[in-house]
């Protein structure tokens, strides 16, 4: 097999070369920049070339190449280029072909647009290794257009009462997607991650203030404020009061999720397959192998084994979770990684 | 439907009592009468019961959403809500009905006794129309499931400002047996006729637990002092020659007191007497195990009416010849009680003796003492009192004894309903029996949501065991447990059954080692 499951991660043999490796390599080709795909400690780096600034700003100083999409290099005698992924700026899925043999390592992605992201590509392929987050089919996603215009409505009627709209959602991908979708002449603070982290992707601030120690709440009075999930329940939101809460993330999908996070409003906004995505993703690869990672991976393996007569296994990763570990490390995991 | 489901998604969202007021309130204003009557009857818990089976609910849904069932079943250990759980898996994008919740609910009421077939045709036609947010209201409906964060108290208030009345007397308007299908909005809210419904009870003033020091509560002598009675609180009314009997809970439940059937020839018409129901035997309450016992029974043999007999211990007068009594004082009404039980004497009806006390410093012995007779602690009601609805802090104060506390380790773990779906939180606590550990309660309540996930989190991580939805950990968390009471019970394996156990705290402090014993439980079984 060209593509092997170690302790590391992901790995090529003939390439010598690792995909989003938990330990320190020599040769590592990272999906996407989100902080459980991108470590620090690796020699060489590869990665899309939209992902390159925010990864040294994460990463520091750190020895990166850069492909486009389907732009193709080789490695001892491996063909290996990188497709489009749908999940944030610069996600990519990793094609590797050698003798005829050909692999896609999806990292994490969505089919549906989000309107910002440059959109998910079927990749033709014999074996495919897909996510599955939202491999259960509870998980089916509202369009985006749906979930923007009530996160619009919302803000408007808080406005209408006098109040804030603080809205958490994660550094980066989400807050990106979230400040593109707001349709507003009020003010909108970010919590100083986002607004580095845009600076990093090249986002334009502009329309943006940036939170410091000098915040007055005159500014907002009413207004925008989006933070990440590090600031639930922090003394740091304090100071936006009186405000409405909402958080948009894909968990809020389910009722217990939406209540247990003590918002007033989930927005089901996520930067994931749902139940749909996923069977379509599989599907179009026309992968007779599929080897399924982080999520409900047992779950969705047997549906396709058993439902779509494929050869579809489960994969240990290194970061497993049930439902809430998920929600915690989706809503944290941005913040680790200043 | 579209306006109600509105109305359940705002009450899902706020916490703020107002808002919810101001929310029931926008619905009864624009509502057609007739949704709004099946509107009250549902916020007031009057819900019907599951029309159809679980099993059939499930499999249709499977099938409506073309998948496996083991994969319904995995989807509905996730969300941990059978309604939920199919609002999701059936596709309802793009969907908007017109269908009213009067119409719904008529349907629901014919369809018990139809067939299998026509009752999969009906769930159909409502599965392939409604929208996503409806069909999760609907499920809640069919389910029996249907639940709101509003009490009762918020919807009499809601009520009274949308149509200009006095809060109390909505909720006497709203009290007893009407129903939403042949009840007319306004008949309930507005007319006078007393005759329109015999059977219809006063809502019951409860108390809160004593909160307050004795020195804002004035001259003791000021207060009567009643023990609280460990039964179930009840409404005694004669009217028409005819009896009713109402628990706390407005279920009317006349038909599981066959004894008291011979008051309606010996109580005046017009009374209404507010009381406990207690087993009571040879002079002797019995505990309320025996009460269980006797309420749990579908048929009463003349066995269990003989083993287990009744009776009511008065509290209080409400209605006197037909008047409605309670705007009178406390003082008043128990000299009227008095009175009423002197001349129509009955071995069912006992008086609720008067604890003496002058001073507040001997009351906790009283206290104390009232849980060697059988009571939960004490009563305390301001003289002057007039008779309140719902429940209400200043002039009825109860003061219960502290419960038994138990120190235990969790063994087992399963994963919650609603809220706390997703979360292992639904806990089995065991004791030391010599080298093992003895299951001896689960307990749900009295963790923090902090708290609760850091016990997930931790559960995860020591799981030893999976069957099915329930996990073994490792027994190494330590938690004190509380409970009311204490009993013998064969259908336990430890051999004893505890009331009402629920999490006072983690104790991070304690080690497995220091738990208690069942020999410490049998120790209190035999104090009590």
């Amino acid at each position: 097999m060209l593509i092997q499951f170690t302790n590391k991660g992901i790995y090529c043999r003939q390439a010598d070369v690792y995909i989003d490796p938990w330990q320190p390599v020599n040769k590592a080709i990272i999906t996407h920049a989100h902080s459980d795909h991108a470590r620090v400690g690796n020699k060489e780096y590869l990665a899309h070339t939209q992902s390159e600034n925010i990864l040294k700003y994460r990463l520091g100083n750190i020895s990166l190449q850069t492909l486009n999409y389907h732009q193709p290099i080789q490695m001892n005698g491996v063909n290996i280029s990188l497709y489009p992924a749908g999940h944030i700026l610069g996600s990519a899925q990793v094609r590797l072909e050698y003798k005829g043999e050909v692999w896609v390592v999806s990292g994490d992605y969505k089919v549906k647009s989000d309107h910002y992201t440059v959109p998910f590509e079927p990749v033709k392929c014999q074996n495919f290794i897909t996510e599955s987050t939202f491999g259960l089919p509870i998980y089916n996603f509202p369009e985006a257009e749906v979930v923007n215009k009530s996160l619009n409505d919302w803000i408007k009627q808080n406005a209408a009462q006098g109040l804030n709209s603080v809205i958490i959602g994660y550094a980066l991908g989400k807050a990106q997607r979230i400040l593109e979708a707001l349709q507003t002449d009020l003010p909108v603070l970010l919590h100083s991650t986002i607004y580095n982290t845009n600076e990093a992707l090249g986002f334009d601030n502009s329309k943006y203030i940036k939170f410091t120690q000098e915040f007055k709440k005159e500014i907002l009075n009413p207004g925008i404020v989006l933070a990440t999930g590090t600031s639930l329940g922090s003394p740091w939101m304090k100071r936006f009061e009186p405000y409405k809460l909402g958080i948009c993330s894909g968990w809020m999908q389910l009722r217990g999720s939406r209540r247990r996070s003590n918002a007033d409003m989930g927005f089901i906004m996520s930067d994931h397959a749902d139940w749909a995505g996923l069977n379509s993703a599989v599907k179009d690869t026309g992968a007779e192998n599929v080897y399924v990672t982080h999520g409900y991976k047992t779950s969705f393996a047997k549906w396709l084994r058993e439902e779509k007569k494929l050869n579809a296994m489960e994969v240990e990763t290194l970061f497993e979770g049930e439902g809430i570990e998920n929600e915690t490390k989706e809503l944290n995991q941005e913040d680790g990684a200043q | 439907m579209k306006a109600f489901t509105q109305l359940y998604s705002e009450l899902d969202q706020t916490t703020k009592t107002n808002s919810k007021i101001e929310a029931m309130s926008r619905y009864f204003e624009t509502a057609d009468p007739v949704d709004s009557i099946w509107a009250i009857a549902l916020l007031t818990g009057r819900k019907p019961k599951r029309p159809i089976r679980t099993g059939d609910l499930k499999l249709w849904a499977t099938e409506l959403a073309n998948i496996p069932f083991w994969l319904f079943e995995e989807s509905y250990s996730v969300v941990g809500d059978l309604a939920e759980t199919i609002s999701l898996l059936i596709p309802t994008a793009f969907r908007s009905s017109s269908v009213s919740l009067n119409t719904v609910m008529n349907e629901v009421l014919n369809i018990y006794t139809k067939t299998v077939e026509q009752k999969k045709e009906w769930l159909l036609s409502y599965w392939n129309v409604l929208a996503q947010d409806e069909l999760f209201v609907f499920n809640k409906l069919i389910t029996g499931s249907f639940r709101v964060g509003a009490s009762q108290q918020l919807v009499f208030k809601a009520l009274a400002k949308t149509f200009n009345l006095d809060d109390k007397l909505v909720a006497h308007k709203l009290m007893g047996g009407w129903l939403p299908q042949n009840t007319a909005l306004k008949e309930l809210l507005f007319n006078e006729d007393k005759s329109f419904d015999d059977s219809r009870p006063y809502p019951f003033y409860l108390a809160y637990q004593l909160d307050v020091p004795f020195e804002e509560l004035g001259n003791i002598n000021d207060w009567q002092i009643e023990q609280k009675f460990d039964g179930i609180r009840g409404q005694i009314i004669v009217r028409n020659n005819k009896i009713f009997i109402w628990s706390r809970g407005e279920d009317l439940m006349t038909d599981k007191f066959p004894e008291f059937d011979s008051l309606k020839n010996i109580l005046p018409n017009g009374t209404v007497i507010d009381g406990e129901i207690l087993p009571f035997k040879e002079g002797k309450i019995l505990s309320f195990n025996d009460m269980q016992k006797r309420i749990g029974r579908k048929n009463l043999s003349k066995k269990i009416l003989t083993e287990i007999p009744l009776c009511m211990m008065c509290y209080d007068l409400l209605e006197l010849n037909g008047t409605d009594i309670r705007p009178a004082s406390l003082h008043t009404r128990r000299v009227e009680l008095e009175k009423l039980l002197n001349d129509h004497p009955s071995s069912l009806l006992k008086l609720s003796p008067l604890q003496q006390c002058n001073q507040w410093e001997q009351l906790n012995e009283l206290r104390l003492y009232s849980k060697t007779q059988g009571c939960e602690g004490l009563m305390l009601k301001h003289k002057q009192s007039i008779y309140e609805t719902g429940r209400r802090r200043g002039n009825w104060w109860k003061w219960k004894v502290d419960p038994y506390t138990i120190d235990a380790v969790l063994i087992y773990a399963q994963s919650g309903h609603g809220r706390r779906a997703t979360l292992f939180t639904d806990y089995t606590f065991a004791i030391r029996d010599g080298d093992t550990l003895m299951p001896f309660a689960k307990a749900y309540s009295g963790l923090t949501d902090k708290e609760l996930v850091e016990i997930d989190t931790w559960i995860k991580r020591n799981t030893l065991e999976k069957f099915g939805p329930v996990r073994s950990v490792k027994a190494e968390l330590v938690f004190e447990i509380a409970f009311e009471g204490i009993n013998v019970s064969p259908r336990h394996k430890i051999g004893i059954a505890v009331r009402f156990p629920r999490i006072l705290r983690w104790r991070k402090d304690k080690k497995p080692e220091e738990i208690n014993t069942k020999n410490d439980l049998l120790q209190l079984l035999k104090a009590v």
